[in-house]
């Protein structure tokens, strides 16, 4: 992992000294609320619905033991006694007291995380891949250039007020699990000829107008990676709409000049910016990528599973333990290192809140992440944690340790693994509730998600799309119809390799009306696929027809659809 | 209908509503405002600087009790409704 230099620590408390003061000033009087907001929202500090919200920055989600045991501390001894995982890999506290905001910021800076960032328009954190570092698929990790980007937009002067936040993200395989098409840059490294480099998109995103990103460069040499990343943030600098804050992201300059034309114009960018030595040196690159070094795996392990294997005698009887076993088979994947796995940890107990872990579990988490897996903890744009580096022979204690701590269902990518933004329960732009729903319907489906198999389901309280509905296999969309909750249906999205937009099915419905609906829809699912089909391959093959008829022409009373 | 004066506390973000001498946790402390004074204590509150986001919102008396018309603001009132521990009041929100 990377450690901060006394640079990167100087500048966190330096930060932390000057939100201090101004802290001090508002409290005193001397800063109206006019002039403070924008102050703590620079160090991530938002009034919410009920309290101040603090929103944590986890850099490509990526935590040690020792921070995630600071988000423990600072959910027990700041908040209520729990934190929220994003789908941006933060974490945000809903409870937090303004005059006690500057000691928490002092207290994270202890283990070099701060909040700087994470609000406002400009960079925010970058996002990379789970896996990275243990991924099979990977062609290097992709951290060393993530915190590179870190180092690059932290405090960029030219890049602080850019026309709308700026979202980046790198990964290093052709399997995206970062959602890397939707955002604002996303990076793919790939080799050419047995030289790395980066294959470059450009405006993607959700919210209220959700695009693909296009390519815009195949292959960028690893050399020019900065200045061709600055080329593109001053195009949109620049060009960018300042007027119109629905469509001031970048994704809607690239549509309206075209993919090709925004590319001609970030290479006539970077012709430029590429004289003026932005690239970092080789020997910087090396730096940062020395922190990512693999750790100290042990070689020589088998990688199999199998009890009878001598390397495995502790193993227990899988037909003793089922839901060891379940759990293996769903939350644990294979590793690049032979003997070694990666296990994802839900956060989706069926009827709990998406993302929410208590101050309990997560010092479980750090103990775990520093006993098993070379104290490292990753956290999920699908609001789930990683181990990366557990050896095979310790899953069963990995196991153990999570279920007594609440933490091991076995739902990765099933219906019950439903990503929810907070919703209005806590957001002031929410206009419905989005956690309910998704308890709800984790309920309705826990009982058929073997059957139904992989299903993404993704719940957003309004059209800024923080819980991705344009990315879920099954989309809902909290709107607000004459003053009550109300909530679209969309179908056939997805985050991954395969990017697509989830498209609305029909009218919307109220919150019962919705849960019914979706029922409607998984039932179908059953009815209509072929063998080994997912529902979005359903999906894809029969188009929306099937699933229309299946949900309006069962309306009910009480459920009746609203246009 | 009636109006009633809402906000945020400074130093918690607390939700707080006015009870015709200062300002309280419980919405079922809030009085009733006619528009203009709303508006008048609206106005000296936010000059002190000390209650943030403060807002005139509707309600209706149902049951002897306020409620208010929009959802947001029951759920601002009530707390979240998906932590029941964590409501500043016992009111059903809906």
């Amino acid at each position: 992992m990377y450690q901060y230099d006394n640079i990167d620590q100087a500048v966190v408390d330096a930060r932390v000294a000057e939100y201090r003061d101004q802290l001090e000033r508002r409290l005193s009087g001397a800063l109206d609320e006019d002039h403070f907001r924008p102050l703590r929202l620079k160090n991530g500090l938002y009034l919410q619905m009920h309290a101040y919200m603090l929103r944590v920055a986890i850099p490509y989600g990526t935590l040690s033991g020792q921070q995630m045991r600071m988000l423990g501390h600072v959910a027990r001894r700041y908040d209520r006694g729990y934190g929220h995982f994003t789908t941006r890999q933060n974490i945000q506290y809903n409870w937090i007291r303004l005059h006690e905001s500057a000691d928490l910021l002092a207290e994270l800076a202890t283990v070099e995380m701060h909040a700087i960032q994470t609000s406002g328009n400009c960079i925010r954190n970058i996002s990379s891949d789970q896996y990275a570092g243990a991924a099979v698929d990977e062609v290097e990790d992709p951290r060393p250039w993530a915190e590179l980007l870190r180092q690059w937009s932290s405090f960029h002067p030219e890049f602080s007020y850019l026309p709308r936040k700026f979202k980046i993200a790198v990964i290093a395989s052709d399997t995206d699990r970062a959602a890397m098409k939707l955002h604002d840059i996303g990076l793919q490294i790939v080799q050419r000829d047995g030289e790395t480099g980066f294959r470059v998109y450009v405006g993607g995103g959700m919210g209220r107008t959700p695009i693909v990103a296009p390519v815009i460069r195949e292959f960028l040499p690893a050399g020019d990676f900065l200045s061709y990343c600055e080329a593109i943030l001053r195009v949109y600098n620049r060009y960018g709409r300042r007027d119109n804050i629905y469509k001031a992201r970048i994704k809607i300059l690239v549509h309206d000049l075209g993919a090709a034309e925004f590319a001609r114009q970030v290479e006539e960018e970077h012709a430029h910016v590429k004289t003026l030595g932005l690239d970092a040196p080789e020997a910087e690159i090396a730096r940062i990528r020395d922190f990512f070094a693999p750790p100290a795996f042990q070689t020589g392990l088998s990688d199999t599973l199998d009890r009878s294997d001598p390397d495995f005698a502790l193993w227990p009887d899988f037909a003793l333990w089922p839901d060891f076993a379940l759990w293996v088979d769903r939350q644990v994947v294979a590793h690049k290192v032979p003997g070694y796995r990666i296990v994802n940890i839900s956060l989706k107990p069926v009827g709990q809140i998406p993302g929410d872990a208590s101050a309990d579990q997560m010092d479980v988490l750090a103990d775990l992440a520093e006993r098993y897996s070379f104290d490292e903890i990753r956290v999920t744009h699908a609001q789930n944690l990683v181990l990366p580096h557990v050896r095979a022979a310790d899953l069963k204690a990995v196991w153990e340790a999570l279920n007594a701590a609440g933490l091991a269902d076995a739902n990765l990518d099933l219906a019950t693994d439903i990503i929810a933004c907070p919703g209005m329960d806590y957001c002031t732009l929410a206009n419905a509730r989005s956690i309910p729903v998704a308890q709800q319907l984790a309920r309705l489906l826990a009982p058929r998600e073997s059957e139904l198999g992989e299903l993404k389901i993704k719940v957003s309280g309004c059209i800024n799309g923080c819980g991705h509905h344009h990315a879920g296999h099954i989309g809902i969309l909290g709107v607000d119809r004459k003053g009550n909750e109300n909530y679209q249906l969309l179908l056939g999205g997805s985050g991954a390799e395969d990017t697509s937009l989830a498209q609305i099915l029909g009218p919307g419905f109220d919150e019962a009306g919705i849960v019914g609906a979706v029922e409607r829809v998984t039932t179908a699912y059953l009815s209509l696929r072929a063998d080994g089909e997912r529902f979005l391959d359903t999906y894809r093959r029969l188009g929306a027809a099937p699933f229309k008829a299946a949900v309006y022409g069962a309306a009910v009373n009480g459920e009746a659809a609203h246009g | 209908m009636v109006k009633l004066l809402t906000g945020n506390e400074l130093l918690r973000g607390d939700v707080l509503w006015w009870d015709g001498k200062g300002w309280s946790l419980s919405i079922a402390d809030a009085v009733a405002l006619e528009p203009a004074e709303g508006a008048s204590i609206l106005e000296r509150e936010a000059a002190g600087e000390r209650i943030s986001d403060l807002a005139l919102i509707d309600a209706e008396v149902v049951g002897g009790r306020f409620r208010p018309v929009k959802i947001r603001e029951r759920i601002r009132g009530f707390g979240p409704t998906v932590r029941p521990d964590l409501a500043v009041a016992e009111q059903d929100w809906r």
